[in-house]
């Protein structure tokens, strides 16, 4: 592959792995089973992007296994909707059909486990995506480390990934034991949880203790955050998470005032909120179902988004849970997210139940923050006030 | 003339004077695309142009965007000729690599104390060496 008898895409990519091989070290290359690519958004990748992938898919570049994308920066059907510009949209639509000609599936998602992209235990993969490789990693017991686009991309045209750092059992193992003595309630909580821990310990591998039976939605959201308020691609939690690990001997403990002040941290002082986003990362269809259920019969006086994989929107329509929020003038957000899109200067207060969204709130576009509760989310769409 | 090993990133040959920085580098808002002069504020080379240069900085930093950036430069004439790393990591590989520019690290000596700006260099990735020309 490396020689260009299998094509300049394959060459190319083939180096780009080996590079990485040379930089951390990884005695070889390993044979992957799937990739999530990030690097989607036109917002990040620019026309200097664009014209790389569109070369790649020009000179014959296909994807070697199941390749799934990153949201993108909008929504591919209903941008318009969104306040999104044609001059974004007719970009952002060619990036997306230069990674269908390679054979990548345009499902932007930050889930890609929830739309068919399901690694089992001990499968090699090459995800991008810090929530999702935390998953995979952590919740699957999959082998990923955290790719960047090119990596990712080049990974799934070759098949191949470096074997390095995630890929082998011995770096996954714990490094300090967690002990949870806080409260842990709602999805937001686990995403307080994520941020004192990330805070305490940096990307140090934790093992929790202490966590009885959590949800999808709140393993997802622990590990959104954890991932970006620590760094660590995988925690264990004990009884829960199928990696085995030896039980580490330094402890630090998560109390309830640890999750008061992650709270304070993420919360800013302004009550009156006018943009309110769920689904960082990518609401599941049972939180689709919780929001349907608190909208019903209310109208939402804000902008209220709800991000979500397009599938996942198609199942909640299915369902009529997407009636009753369309109803109500809530809008799905399909394909891309409050972190991707290009959202600067739109708003100003953003109301949340991530803890993640909460960090890109703030960084990517200025915005003050709120996170709570599902239902104070909603409740502040309809009255414009965070209680 | 004295040769120097060390290790590839990104194949390929290039000759030119050496431009050195010995702060990381940033080729996604670090640097105009279109001229090639670094623009980042308080940087070691702030106002210089890096085209045609053979680029010795100690590794890459910023978005990894600046693979993309790196690319669009060399395509638009306006990048180095050859980079020298430290270390490097992957946003400088990546970009590298996809632009076709030769670039090595982990050179036996660190090339930030022996070469000087405006040395003419020569860079053989695939021998993974760099030679001082003069």
């Amino acid at each position: 592959m490396l020689d260009g008898s299998e094509g300049y895409a394959v060459q190319k990519s083939m180096e780009i792995l080996v590079a990485l091989g040379e930089i951390f070290s990884a005695e070889k290359l390993v044979k992957i089973s799937s990739v999530q690519v990030a690097g989607v958004s036109y917002h990040n990748l620019g026309d200097a992007g664009l014209e790389y992938l569109e070369n790649l898919a020009k000179l014959g570049a296909r994807s070697q296994v199941i390749t799934t994308l990153n949201p993108a920066g909008m929504d591919l059907e209903n941008w318009r909707e969104l306040g999104i510009d044609e001059g974004f949209a007719i970009k952002q639509h060619k990036i997306i059909s230069t990674f269908e000609k390679m054979g990548i599936r345009s499902s932007c998602t930050c889930t890609p486990y929830l739309v068919g992209n399901r690694p089992e235990k001990g499968d090699h993969i090459a995800w991008s995506e810090s929530s999702a490789v935390t998953y995979a990693n952590s919740i699957i017991g999959a082998m990923t480390n955290r790719e960047g686009g090119p990596s990712a991309l080049a990974a799934s045209l070759t098949g191949r990934t470096p074997y390095y750092g995630m890929h082998l059992v011995h770096d996954r193992t714990a490094q300090a034991k967690v002990l949870v003595r806080a409260k842990l309630i709602s999805v937001a909580d686990y995403g307080a949880l994520g941020f004192a821990t990330g805070k305490k310990l940096g990307n140090k591998i934790p093992f929790f203790v202490g966590i009885k039976q959590p949800t999808l939605e709140q393993l997802k959201s622990l590990c959104a955050s954890i991932a970006t308020y620590g760094g660590t691609p995988i925690f264990h939690l004990e009884n829960i998470t199928p990696n085995h690990t030896p039980i580490p001997t330094e402890t630090i403990t998560v109390e309830n005032e640890d999750l008061t002040n992650a709270y304070e941290q993420m919360n800013d002082e302004s009550t009156r909120v006018d943009f309110i986003a769920l689904g960082c990362p990518h609401c599941t269809l049972d939180e689709i179902k919780k929001i349907a259920e608190l909208l019903k019969g209310k109208i939402v006086t804000k902008e209220f988004w709800i991000c979500t994989a397009r599938q996942t929107m198609r199942l909640a329509e299915e369902h009529g849970y997407a009636h009753v929020i369309r109803a109500s003038g809530a809008k799905f957000a399909c394909d891309t997210c409050m972190a991707v899109a290009p959202l600067k200067g739109r708003f100003k207060v953003l109301a949340t139940d991530s803890a993640k969204a909460c960090y890109y709130g703030r960084g990517t576009n200025n915005f003050q923050t709120r996170i709570g509760t599902l239902m104070q989310c909603v409740n502040a769409a309809v009255t414009g006030e965070w209680k | 003339m004295e040769i120097i090993r060390g290790r590839k990133i990104s194949s390929g040959t290039a000759e030119g004077s050496v431009l050195i920085s010995h702060d990381p580098l940033s080729f996604f808002g670090g640097v105009n695309p279109e001229t090639g002069i670094v623009i980042e504020k308080g940087h070691e080379i702030e106002g210089v142009s890096i085209k045609d240069k053979v680029l010795v900085f100690p590794h890459g930093k910023g978005s990894t965007v600046g693979s993309y950036a790196l690319y669009r430069m060399k395509k638009d004439g306006v990048s180095p000729k050859a980079i020298v790393n430290v270390e490097c990591e992957p946003i400088v590989a990546v970009g590298a690599i996809i632009s076709n520019i030769p670039a090595i690290h982990r050179l036996e000596q660190n090339p930030l104390d022996f070469l000087r700006n405006g040395m003419k260099v020569r860079v053989d990735a695939d021998h993974a060496t760099l030679e001082v020309l003069d």
